[in-house]
């Protein structure tokens, strides 16, 4: 059996801007919950959530020995830091976007 | 082995931990890393109303606050806060080395990032759909290519007190440290892989020793009100260890430093600089102490034939311009000031592109989210560009007018105009770029 959790339970992330593109890179606490993480969050999961927002592709980068994930979005940022009329013109937040996104874990997963 | 400090990751960033580092950091280079997309725009914008101005702002007070710690203990500085005038701030060092009786002290300034000769109308912009400068439309008012060693290294090699640059990339005001004093090779493509590494991580400041971290109850950082800046100590291959002074607040970690390790990284295998192709795709992060992590195995391949430049454009003016409600039914009567401004703005041209966002609903991901939940206190907040000043200061009218004239108890208006840049990316030419190096003394 599994449980849903928010991914903000089990990992922590961060993001950064270059122009228009917003890389978000995810990294689980504990090495264990790698293999799952790795498995349900995928580039086009991430896509499906957030269309309006991350208009263009998502590409996913694998960190396997550091347990890591590095998602760069295409077209993610309202134009960039200086033409956006965001009030978060950089994307910091779109971190926590991520980690909002739910991930199934096994019911005895310890923890 | 060599001791590198960060006194500044951005242009706001905190001055006092930066003259703790130069104080009793024991550091052979303190760097301040002050350039951005955004900030490189607000040179631009700065020194296009004031020819004097257009470098970091808080030079002076870095300088006076640092300088003569930094001559006093031999330690070199390296900054890029010369942003878009890199002349008038070597000067403005200078003074401030008069003024505290430092004399003797040498200023290499590093210029020859300012390109705007070399853009034309036809340069195209790969990360705008391919399309050349005279489609974007606006009038064109910088362009500087991202400047790396080769342009850094001679300033070093004067034996300046203090280097100062415009636009060049951030690890390279790092790797040039490295290179100059272990002599490593140009094309050594492994240890400039490294040393890039380690000017990656060191570039943000604090967001390796516990600053852009912080998660409370889930990430907690020690006194992260008094974060001291990171020091890297790097021996001759560039292996290093990332570390903090003991009695600062934060913490290095392996979990800060592999954070920071991909920040504003794409390909992991393919980070490009001036310098190097650099691979930090099997880095290894190890901690071997309290608030000590070691770096290793980053490296790289054979640099990139053509060099990054930003351009600026002239943006018009941005405007912004809030008014708040609270209490029972206040997202109802938010919802109804944002569709008055829409109403009353949607049938005049030059307004296509407002964006209006529910502060406290969805200010932040309003494409991404629909509202969630009601909230009990909601600011309607309004913005948009325009090249005309007066469509903008009528934005600000309309916002401010819905004191008396919209929803009930709406307030705390506030609106600011202000002139705007916007940037674009083009490569050209390594061979076209051509860096110089001018010396002042105190």
């Amino acid at each position: 059996m599994s449980r849903r959790i928010k991914l903000h339970e089990i990992a922590h992330a961060r993001a950064g801007d270059k122009g228009n593109t917003s890389n978000v890179s995810v990294w689980v606490f504990d090495p264990g919950d790698y293999p799952l993480v790795k498995e349900q969050l995928t580039a086009e999961r991430i896509k499906a959530a957030y269309p309006d927002l991350i208009r263009g592709a998502i590409k996913r980068y694998t960190l396997d020995h550091l347990h890591g994930l590095n998602f760069v979005m295409q077209d993610a940022l309202e134009g960039g830091v200086n033409t956006s009329l965001g009030l978060d013109s950089h994307g910091k937040s779109w971190s926590f976007l991520v980690l909002d996104l739910d991930v199934e874990v096994p019911d005895n997963r310890a923890g | 082995m060599l001791r590198l400090g960060c006194g500044a990751g951005f242009s706001s960033d905190r001055l006092e931990p930066a003259i703790e580092l130069a104080e009793k950091g024991a550091l052979d280079y303190l760097v301040f890393e002050t350039i951005g997309e955004r900030t490189l725009a607000f040179g631009h914008r700065d020194r296009q109303l004031d020819p004097k101005r257009g470098y970091n702002p808080q030079l002076a007070a870095r300088m006076r606050g640092t300088l003569a710690a930094c001559k006093r203990n031999g330690t070199r500085i390296v900054t890029n806060m010369g942003v878009a005038n890199v002349a008038a701030a070597a000067e403005v060092i200078i003074d401030v080395a008069r003024a505290q009786g430092l004399s003797g002290v040498t200023v290499a300034a590093i210029e020859g990032d300012d390109v705007s000769d070399l853009i034309g109308p036809d340069t195209v912009l790969f990360d705008n759909h391919d399309k050349t400068v005279a489609e974007v439309g606006r009038p064109v008012v910088g362009a500087n290519v991202y400047l790396g060693i080769d342009a850094i290294i001679p300033g070093l090699e004067t034996g300046a007190d203090v280097v100062i640059t415009g636009r060049v990339a951030d690890p390279s005001m790092f790797l040039s440290p490295l290179v100059h004093h272990y002599g490593w090779k140009r094309d050594d493509w492994q240890k400039l892989g490294q040393g890039t590494l380690v000017g990656h991580l060191m570039e943000c400041g604090m967001q390796i020793t516990g600053g852009y971290f912080a998660d409370p109850g889930r990430k907690d950082v020690p006194r992260l009100a008094v974060c001291g800046y990171p020091i890297a100590e790097v021996d001759e291959h560039g292996n290093c260890v990332i570390t903090k002074l003991a009695d600062a607040g934060g913490m290095v970690t392996p979990r800060t430093v592999k954070e920071q390790l991909l920040y504003e990284v794409h390909d992991p295998a393919a980070y490009l600089t001036p310098d190097v192709t650099a691979d930090f795709s099997r880095a290894t992060v190890q901690e071997t102490g309290r608030d000590r992590v070691s770096v290793a195995n980053g490296t790289g391949h054979k640099r990139p034939d053509k060099l990054k430049v930003t351009v600026g454009f002239d943006g018009g003016f941005f405007g912004e311009a809030g008014v708040s409600y609270a209490g029972p039914n206040a997202t109802a009567r938010a919802a109804l000031a944002r569709d008055i401004l829409r109403e009353r703005l949607a049938r005049r041209p030059g307004f296509e592109a407002l964006r209006i966002d529910l502060i406290g609903i969805n200010s932040l991901h309003a494409t991404a989210y629909g509202p969630r939940a009601e909230s009990t206190d909601v600011r309607v907040h309004a913005a948009m560009r325009s090249a005309n000043r007066d469509d903008v200061a009528t934005l600000l009218w309309e916002v401010e007018s819905l004191l008396c004239c919209g929803p009930a108890a709406g307030g705390g208006y506030r609106g600011q105009i202000t002139p705007s840049v916007i940037t674009h990316s083009a490569l050209i030419d390594r061979d076209a770029v051509r860096p110089s190096v001018k010396v002042l003394r105190a």
